[in-house]
């Protein structure tokens, strides 16, 4: 897993191995600077030599110097691999999310889909540029630390050697035993926002029912959990860092006691034993330093996971090997097509369904909720794979075409459409980028678009806000269908995107659809009888079953459901819809 | 229409999204009242803290001490002995001991204390914060971006535990052992201090300097991140509509450029944090360098009686000095950003929660001897209670459901109005209907009856009692609502459906499911009423998450009901089943319907038609046919033989 997000690194692999070198340039610096400081005091100012601390001085500069600079490298190169390598994975999971197919895009839902795109990278971020700076520096300090004080004196270092073996197996058990914790801790976490995303969003319904106390109770317990688990975790995580000052402070004790007698023997100067208590402190900050990582990959692990799903996700359609890049007609056959999901989930959403449309028909289509109307026309333009059977459009099989081509010939307005942000031009032009301004304006008077938008001040170039949040729902959906309009299909597929525009309009867009566009084959999705009654012919669906199939009057007078739905909603003159006036 | 309103209230200046932090206003007064947060719980702790703290530098400081003391009292005169005598070392070994013990327990004495203190404080803020946010009014809920308000309890709860868990601790440390170190540097030598104090300043300046650099920095790369969310969250959104239109190139050129922008600032703002560091150190370096020269200097030449000896000491606090200070200005850059979090977190505190001057009670009665008395028992009769304060006695008074809009004027804002001189009379088992066009301001009629909104001209009056009067909660609890979005709680199907009566049997939940035509497919759900649903029920489908909606209010059971939308969702065969199980609830009620179906709305004993939040038509079906106005063309799609106001 850590492999593959690395594989991503790319241009930043140089610096990602100039920071870890930079940074024991810096260790050494730091650790010949102690060495220096000895002398200083031993043979300089002890010994009244003011030349010999002039003369150190300068080196201790100069080797100061050389510590900043490679302390400014590691800072950049740093920066640079760490933020490169955040820009990358990015890149990396946005333009894999591009190749999705919807079922792929279902499995991940679009807020887990925006969490590994930002928290988790940053998180990433944060650990990688970390572990390049400290995870090299960390050991690196250690070994120098180690191998100096062992030039002084192995005698005395050894009883170093004898600490840090001691405090490696202390750190371990502790971040062990407290990574556990941690881990629930942060599942916890989880749940405690879910209740706070829950309260903001339903607090309607929250206030309604008056049940403020029973969620601030929810909420509590919720909160009370995450404080014992912490409280709990952190408690191991305490004792870290007592049991090493006390550790050190025995080293310094012994080394203290030993060192005297060294001294004394005359096996040591006391600027060496400075300078190996100055060591000391060097081993002690670089434990730390390990435990800090440890604790930083440990929790970033999860973040990691997460992204390594998306960039591994492969889409679960493929363009064939040799595809067809034309389509002939409009025409649609269903021969035998079942379709489920998943390929686990027991019952197919659609059965054996057999179905044939004419290039240039006008298909209603009307059933129940869950009745798979949406999943039936998703795979006409191969948003989906059947799981048995075939479609075909065209006389070709949906599969053998170049998915682009097909798509661009298959215009479906989804039930759940979006606008995006930019003015109106912008958001039609995803029909068709090189659309000419009457092209535009001929979509918008066939969708009864052009109306409401010729009275907004700014017309065309109005800016339509974040998920088209300024235009009201009968809008948005007329300007979704005139986006599909632009593409100038072979197929358009409306999945009840009507459901807010008012009757007459509706009324009005169906007879533009069949004056002005006569050749193009479509599919009307519906709740409304008004909406599909005058189509060539309507499909009706139940439980995944083509239940019925002709015209109006034939089913009026032969099909239980669509008789039943009809006097449901026809009083006099169909289902009346009171949102957006004409 | 939630959304349209959000849109109204915030106005051109609010904030959107994840825009740049602001800049922290008045820093001294955030930190106080953090602090009194977490004294008011854990003052002793803070003090015992403080006092570990002490302890621990005063141990660490003897060791330095210990270390001069050892080399020129014991091992020095020891050097060149016969016989040396280790026993006054063993012995001066044995108080340090006693003192490094102290300061170990009084570290781990410390870090215990911490986690309560910074664990509990963050319980505590968290609790304020939640049961706080449950008593604000609507209005903050839909002018705030619920992402904004989400980021108050991840983002700047986080920092604020990194703040006071580890930040303040090691402020205090630095800032102990900075004063007890200058101190003694003070006695040891002042012409050295000052040369150290000059060096100190020059590292405070580079620090400021780069803080100031990467502070404009970071705001570039706060910025640059909220527009890559921004785009990241639309662009995810909307990726099925990607795919239909084959626009992911497109979609991948521009991710591509603002990718590449926040990469660019990000790796600025990263570059001027990271050196800080080894500057300060060398710097630090260059300190000592500097004091070791002027200090041999004057040692040497036996000016001021300063000893070399004292030098070697001193040079080892130089190095002392540099480096809490360090310290300090590393922690820094957490603290402004964790004080920025503060902000946001008190703001939200500050707002001001739903006022409710009501008294008047809602109770169950029964009557008793042809009077009305209170019931603890649910009896399927309600009262008004009223407490008359100035006499001292309580009445009560049956509660019918009537409800009287008398010339109400509202508005989201006071200088925008969206509804103007409704007058309205609900009688007792009515069933109104709010028709007309997106944004007519059917939904913000609703939302006054429960005072989800205050209005600011006219009376509501709700059985004769103006609705302030009543308080809030017995207000809402009469009224029972079906939102057309349809929010659902994490939990199984069964709590879902409980969640209008806490106290309901399993048997009373089938109930209301089978009265809202949900039961059959609850019942094929894989385990049925104890199937748990999350994320909002996003394993149901829009029409069966309407069910249970509907499904909860009938076990409410309130006496007046709010259907907005309720059936949008369901289809027309489903709907006219749940159709009946609909009007069985609303049967003796009164009844407000939004709708924009006919076939909910026909059977309506008023009908009442909006346009741009004024009243234009009223009457019941036939007779607004009849009239062949506003009614008659949104029903038969046909002109209006005259033109309405």
């Amino acid at each position: 897993m850590v492999k593959k997000l690395l594989g991503e690194l790319h241009e930043f692999k140089l610096p990602s191995i100039l920071t870890p070198i930079c940074m024991i340039g810096e260790v050494i610096a730091e650790m010949i600077i102690p060495v220096l400081m000895g002398r200083m005091v031993d043979l300089g100012i002890n010994g009244g030599d003011m030349a010999y601390i002039v003369k150190t001085g300068v080196i201790m500069i100069l080797v100061a110097l050389f510590g900043l600079l490679s302390g400014i490298g590691g800072a950049v190169f740093g920066a640079k691999a760490s933020t490169g390598f955040a820009r990358n994975l990015r890149k990396k999971m946005f333009d894999n999310v591009q190749t999705f197919s919807f079922a792929n895009i279902d499995k991940f839902s679009s807020s887990g889909l925006v969490t590994r795109l930002t928290t988790d990278v940053t998180n990433i971020q944060n650990a990688f540029q970390m572990i390049l700076r400290m995870a090299m520096r960390a050991p690196a300090s250690m070994i120098v630390a180690m191998v100096m004080s062992f030039i002084i004196s192995a005698k005395l270092a050894s009883i170093y050697l004898v600490a840090v073996i001691f405090l490696g197996i202390v750190i371990v058990f502790i971040m062990n035993n407290a990574t556990k914790y941690f881990k629930q801790v942060f599942e916890k976490y989880d749940s405690l926002n879910e209740s706070v995303q829950e309260n903001v969003s339903a607090i309607r319904v929250v206030k309604a029912y008056v049940r403020e106390e029973y969620e601030n109770n929810k909420f509590k317990i919720a909160a009370l959990n995450i404080y014992e688990m912490f409280v709990r975790a952190e408690k191991i995580v305490t004792l870290n860092s007592p049991i090493m000052t006390g550790t050190v402070y025995a080293c310094i004790l012994l080394i203290s006691w030993v060192g005297a007698h060294m001294i004394v023997a005359g096996e040591l100067t006391t600027g060496e034993m400075m300078s190996l208590l100055t060591y000391c402190m060097n081993i002690l900050m670089s434990l730390m330093m390990l435990s800090m990582i440890f604790v930083m990959v440990t929790m970033s692990q999860a973040s990691a996971k997460r992204i390594a799903e998306v960039i591994d996700e492969k889409t679960s359609l493929g363009n064939p090997s040799d595809p067809i890049m034309e389509v002939k007609d409009g025409s649609i056959d269903f021969e035998h097509v079942d379709f489920a999901y998943s390929s686990d989930s027991e019952e197919p959403v659609l059965k054996d369904i057999n179905i044939s449309i004419k290039s240039g028909e006008t298909i209603g289509i009307i059933g129940g909720t869950g009745s798979a109307k949406s999943s039936l026309v998703n795979l006409i333009s191969r948003l989906y794979d059947v799981t048995k059977g075939s479609i075909k459009v065209g006389g070709v099989d949906v599969r053998d075409y170049d998915m682009e081509a097909l798509r661009n010939q298959v215009s479906v307005v989804l039930q759940k459409n979006v606008l995006f942000s930019g003015t109106i031009y912008d958001n039609l032009r995803w029909g068709d980028a090189n659309a000419s301004e009457e092209e535009i304006k001929r979509a918008c008077k066939l969708a009864c678009a052009d109306e409401f938008i010729e009275r907004f001040p700014d017309g065309y170039n109005t800016v339509i806000e974040q998920g088209g949040t300024n235009v009201s729902g009968g809008q948005r959906q007329r300007l979704c269908i005139a986006r599909a309009l632009l593409k100038k299909p072979k197929i358009l597929i409306l999945d009840d995107s009507t459901s807010a525009v008012d009757t007459a309009t509706d009324a009005k867009i169906r007879k533009a659809f069949a004056e002005e566009i006569p050749g193009t084959t479509k599919l009307i999705i519906a709740q409304r009888i008004s909406s599909v009654q005058e189509c060539d012919r309507i499909i009706v669906m139940d439980d995944g079953k083509v239940n019925g199939f002709g015209t109006h009057d034939e089913l009026v007078k032969n099909n239980e459901i669509y008789k039943e739905v009809y006097e449901s909603q026809v009083g006099s003159s169909g289902d009346a819809d009171f949102d957006e006036p004409s | 229409m939630a959304e349209e309103k959000v849109k109204e209230v915030r106005g051109p200046g609010a904030r959107r999204g994840m825009g740049p932090r602001p800049k922290i206003k008045n820093p001294g007064k955030l930190f106080k009242r953090l602090m009194s947060y977490v004294f008011k719980d854990y003052g002793i702790h803070m003090i015992l803290v403080v006092v570990c703290i002490i302890l621990t530098v005063v141990a660490s400081v003897q060791g330095t001490m210990f270390t001069k003391t050892l080399i020129d009292s014991y091992i020095t005169p020891m050097i060149g002995q016969e016989n040396p005598d280790f026993g006054p070392l063993a012995g001066a070994i044995g108080r340090v001991v006693i003192f490094y013990a102290l300061g170990v327990i009084a570290a781990f004495v410390q870090a215990r204390l911490m986690i309560y203190v910074g664990q509990g404080t963050l319980k505590n803020l968290r609790l304020e914060l939640f049961e706080h946010m449950e008593s604000l009014p609507i209005k903050y809920f839909d002018t705030h971006a619920h992402g904004d308000i989400m980021s108050i309890y991840t983002n700047d709860i986080d920092t604020l535990r990194q703040m006071i868990s580890m930040s303040i601790p090691q402020m205090l440390n630095s800032a102990i052992t900075i004063v007890s170190v200058f101190i003694s540097m003070v006695i040891l030598s002042v012409p050295l201090t000052i040369v150290t104090i000059l060096m100190v300043a020059i590292m405070l300046f580079v620090t400021a300097k780069a803080t100031g650099a990467s502070g404009k920095n970071f705001v570039a790369q706060q910025k640059n991140l909220g527009t890559l969310n921004g785009y990241i969250e639309e662009m995810m959104t909307g990726q099925k509509v990607v795919k239909v239109f084959c626009h992911e190139q497109q979609a991948i050129e521009k991710f591509d450029e603002l990718n590449e922008e926040l990469f660019q600032s990000a790796y600025k703002a990263n570059v001027f944090s990271n050196i800080l560091g080894p500057i300060n150190t060398q710097l630090g370096n260059l300190s000592y360098v500097v004091c070791a020269i002027v200090g041999g200097a004057i040692a040497l030449n036996q000016y001021l009686g300063f000893t070399v000896g004292g030098l070697a000491s001193f040079l080892t606090f130089n190095k002392n000095f540099s480096m809490p200070i360090n310290q300090v200005s590393m922690q820094f850059n957490s603290i402004i950003m964790a004080l920025a979090g503060a902000e946001r977190i008190f703001a939200l505190l500050d707002e001001k929660p739903e006022t409710d001057e009501g008294y008047v009670m809602l109770v169950n009665s029964k009557m008793v001897d042809g009077k009305i008395v209170e019931s603890d028992e649910f009896t399927g009769h309600w009262a008004w209670k009223h407490y008359h304060k100035a006499e001292g006695t309580t009445t009560y008074q049956p509660m019918e459901g009537d409800v009287t809009f008398n010339d109400v004027d509202f508005g989201y804002t006071d200088e925008k109005m969206v509804l103007h001189n409704i007058v309205l009379h609900a009688k007792p088992g009515q069933k109104i209907a709010l028709v007309g066009s997106t944004g007519a301001g059917k939904t913000t009629i609703t939302n006054l009856i429960n005072r989800f909104y205050d209005i600011q001209d006219g009376k509501i009056r709700y059985d004769n009692i103006n609705i302030n009067k009543i308080k809030k909660p017995d207000l809402r609890k009469s009224l029972g609502i079906v939102l057309q979005d349809t929010h659902l709680f994490t939990g199984t199907v069964e709590e879902n459906i409980r969640y209008g009566k806490l106290d309901a049997t399993h048997e009373e939940v089938v109930a209301a499911a089978k009265l809202a035509n949900a039961h059959s497919f609850i019942k094929r759900l894989p385990e049925g009423y104890d199937t748990m649903l999350t994320g909002d029920g996003a394993n149901l489908s829009q029409g069966q998450r309407q069910l249970l909606a509907i499904a909860r209010a009938a076990i409410a059971n309130p006496p007046v009901l709010i259907l907005d939308e309720a059936t949008s969702s369901i289809d027309t065969r489903t709907e006219k089943i749940v159709q009946d199980g609909m009007d069985k609830l609303m049967s003796n009620r009164t009844t407000f319907v939004i709708a924009h179906r006919l076939s909910t709305v026909k059977n309506s004993d008023v009908i009442v038609v909006l346009e741009q939040g004024r009243i234009v038509e009223m009457g019941n079906h036939d007779e607004l046919i009849a009239k062949k106005q506003r009614y008659y063309q949104l029903y038969t799609g046909n002109k209006p033989e005259m033109v309405t106001a």
